[in-house]
């Protein structure tokens, strides 16, 4: 076949051609992919919140509801009920305070403040340093461990600051911004005044 | 030319990363380890076979002066596709390679094929060509991500070679990235000069 | 205070070359001489700044109210060869000695990955308007940074003795890569 010939009509006709067949050919694999996308999303939400929850039987996704934070901020929050009794909640919690950028995590409470567990969503820390949080905090040695404290007694802070958390090694600002996100996650929880002065004090 | 001959040239005597060294973006943003310069290097490849065919076959439809923004359009149509398919089937790599996947579209690679080669070609060399460009780059960025996945936390496609705590963590780090590079390029130049 | 924060993060922290590793075919390819470095950098300073404010706006008024959003990529990248397109034939009429100054950056800065990851950046990070201006003038100035003081160094460099098979691209790597660990140093400061 001849090539075209660089006339205007030509040139028109032909960008127009391959434009639409563009956008037809991406318009059918956008509503053929939204929806395995959507699941996919759904079903790493979902992980997350039945990783920091006790178990459940309704659907925390479709009952998630938004609460404000001491400090004007809202979150979400995701409860898990079993039967009609709620036995815990899983918020999505996050923090600007970090070596870098933002840091989002889930964290579970049971009804008396007591954190379950948590897990980190996102995060831009230094890897190898910052980001051994979603390990450190779970582990039994010293006063690393967060887990089984009730956050009813007080906010989480690290030894540093007179709290009773041990930090990450070498990763104080890692480690302070990650227990400001439990605190903010609690704070939304309570709908209360529990998380003072927790962005400007230190 | 035989198509076996066009493949093996793009993987080895054109290797789009350490000969011609085209594609620096994706090369040193995408290997922090050896499954994502795996994944990146494929994605790209199923770009370049997939729009060097397309643009082959409609060659002659193309008139010349608006060749390049048709050709953009044919790129960007299978980026769209590809990041669209990849959130959706896994998106744990998908979150790892994050911005790199359209960025595909002004990979020089990927233009600079479908101008020098599937522009003047048939469809099955351009598929040949496609094919072992894109091999040649999946190569590369597996090595580059390889060396500094074993060197930064010892490990290798995520199995534990030596223990953490004697890797160099700079390798990681952006700094690592563009190093190891410049040792891989300087070492492949003296092999190939060998 | 938020805007400074930005601009900050944007040139030394972030650094779009050193830490991101967007634009490293110019940050290679034309670094090997000071005055090159600085019209290249104008030159992207200059497109940068114009393509992210008009893709930000297709973004919010036409992808986004008509659900097209599939299709950025291809608008995003058209957008961007269009618009350079443009500035060089308004900058030939406007200003011919600008034009001798920049013209030959211009054709390359199309597939300057640059451009379109930082209008695809400030879509994800859900920028305003302003923070969306004020980030990519910002980014503009940290990859005139970076390629100026790259620039410098590699003048000094070609007059050292390097080995055979270092020669070029893998010493200038390597050079990027202490650069990049020098820029680290910022990290943390916001």
């Amino acid at each position: 076949m001849a090539k075209l010939k660089s006339t205007l009509p030509n040139m028109l006709l032909s960008l127009t051609v391959i434009c639409i067949s563009a956008g037809a050919i991406l318009s059918g694999v956008s509503m053929y992919t939204s929806g395995p996308i959507a699941a996919a999303k759904a079903a790493t939400l979902q992980r997350a919140i039945s990783q920091v929850t006790p178990e459940f039987d309704n659907n925390p996704t479709a009952e998630a509801y938004k609460s404000v934070t001491s400090d004007g901020d809202s979150l979400l929050i995701y409860p898990a009920k079993k039967g009609d009794e709620t036995v815990g909640v899983a918020v999505e919690s996050n923090t600007k305070n970090g070596f870098s950028g933002e840091i989002k995590i889930i964290v579970g409470f049971a009804p008396d403040g007591t954190l379950i567990n948590y897990s980190v969503l996102e995060h831009a820390e230094t890897p190898g340093l910052g980001s051994k949080m979603e390990e450190w905090f779970r582990t039994e040695k010293n006063r690393q461990n967060v887990i089984g404290r009730s956050l009813a007694d007080g906010n989480l802070s690290v030894s540093k600051d007179g709290g009773d958390v041990d930090a990450i090694t070498a990763s104080t600002i890692t480690s302070r911004a990650f227990l400001d996100a439990v605190n903010r996650a609690y704070s939304a929880y309570k709908g209360t005044d529990a998380h003072t002065g927790a962005t400007g004090s230190y | 030319m035989s198509n076996i001959k066009i493949l093996v040239n793009g993987i080895i005597k054109e290797n789009p990363v350490f000969v011609l060294l085209l594609g620096m973006c994706p090369t040193l943003g995408t290997t922090s380890s050896a499954i994502n310069g795996m994944g990146m290097g494929l994605a790209t490849a199923f770009v370049l076979i997939c729009s060097n065919m397309a643009i082959s076959s409609i060659k002659s439809l193309i008139p010349d002066q608006v060749r390049i923004p048709a050709y953009i359009v044919v790129i960007a149509t299978f980026v769209t596709v590809v990041q669209m398919c990849m959130e959706a089937f896994i998106p744990s790599l998908y979150a790892s390679l994050g911005l790199f996947i359209p960025l595909i579209v002004v990979n020089c690679i990927v233009l600079g094929r479908a101008e020098a080669f599937a522009a003047k070609n048939k469809i099955f060399p351009s598929a040949a060509d496609g094919l072992g460009i894109g091999l040649g780059f999946t190569l590369a960025l597996t090595l580059l991500g390889a060396a500094r996945e074993l060197f930064g936390t010892g490990k290798l496609f995520g199995l534990t070679l030596f223990p953490e705590e004697f890797g160099s963590l700079i390798f990681v780090l952006a700094p690592g990235a563009f190093i190891a590079l410049g040792y891989l390029i300087a070492i492949v130049d003296k092999l190939r000069k060998a | 205070m938020e805007y400074i924060l930005i601009f900050i993060a944007a040139v030394f922290v972030n650094n779009i070359v050193l830490a991101q590793f967007l634009g490293i075919c110019p940050f290679l390819g034309v670094s090997k001489k000071v005055d090159t470095a600085l019209g290249m950098s104008a030159a992207v300073t200059f497109v940068l700044t114009i393509a992210t404010i008009v893709t930000f706006l297709i973004q919010k008024y036409i992808l986004d109210s008509f659900g097209l959003g599939f299709m950025q990529t291809i608008s995003f990248i058209l957008v961007i060869a269009a618009l350079v397109q443009m500035v060089e034939i308004v900058l030939k009429k406007v200003s011919p000695s600008l034009y001798q100054a920049l013209g030959v950056f211009l054709p390359l800065i199309t597939t300057n990955c640059c451009i379109l990851g930082v209008a695809i950046l400030v879509i994800q990070k859900e920028y305003n308007l302003l923070e969306t201006i004020v980030y990519s003038v910002s980014t503009a100035i940290g990859f005139a940074l970076a390629l100026i003081i790259f620039a410098g160094i590699r003048e000094q460099l070609s007059m050292t003795k390097v080995p055979e098979s270092m020669k070029g691209t893998p010493i200038a790597l390597i050079t990027a890569g202490l650069l990049a660990m020098a820029f680290m140093g910022f990290s943390g400061i916001v």
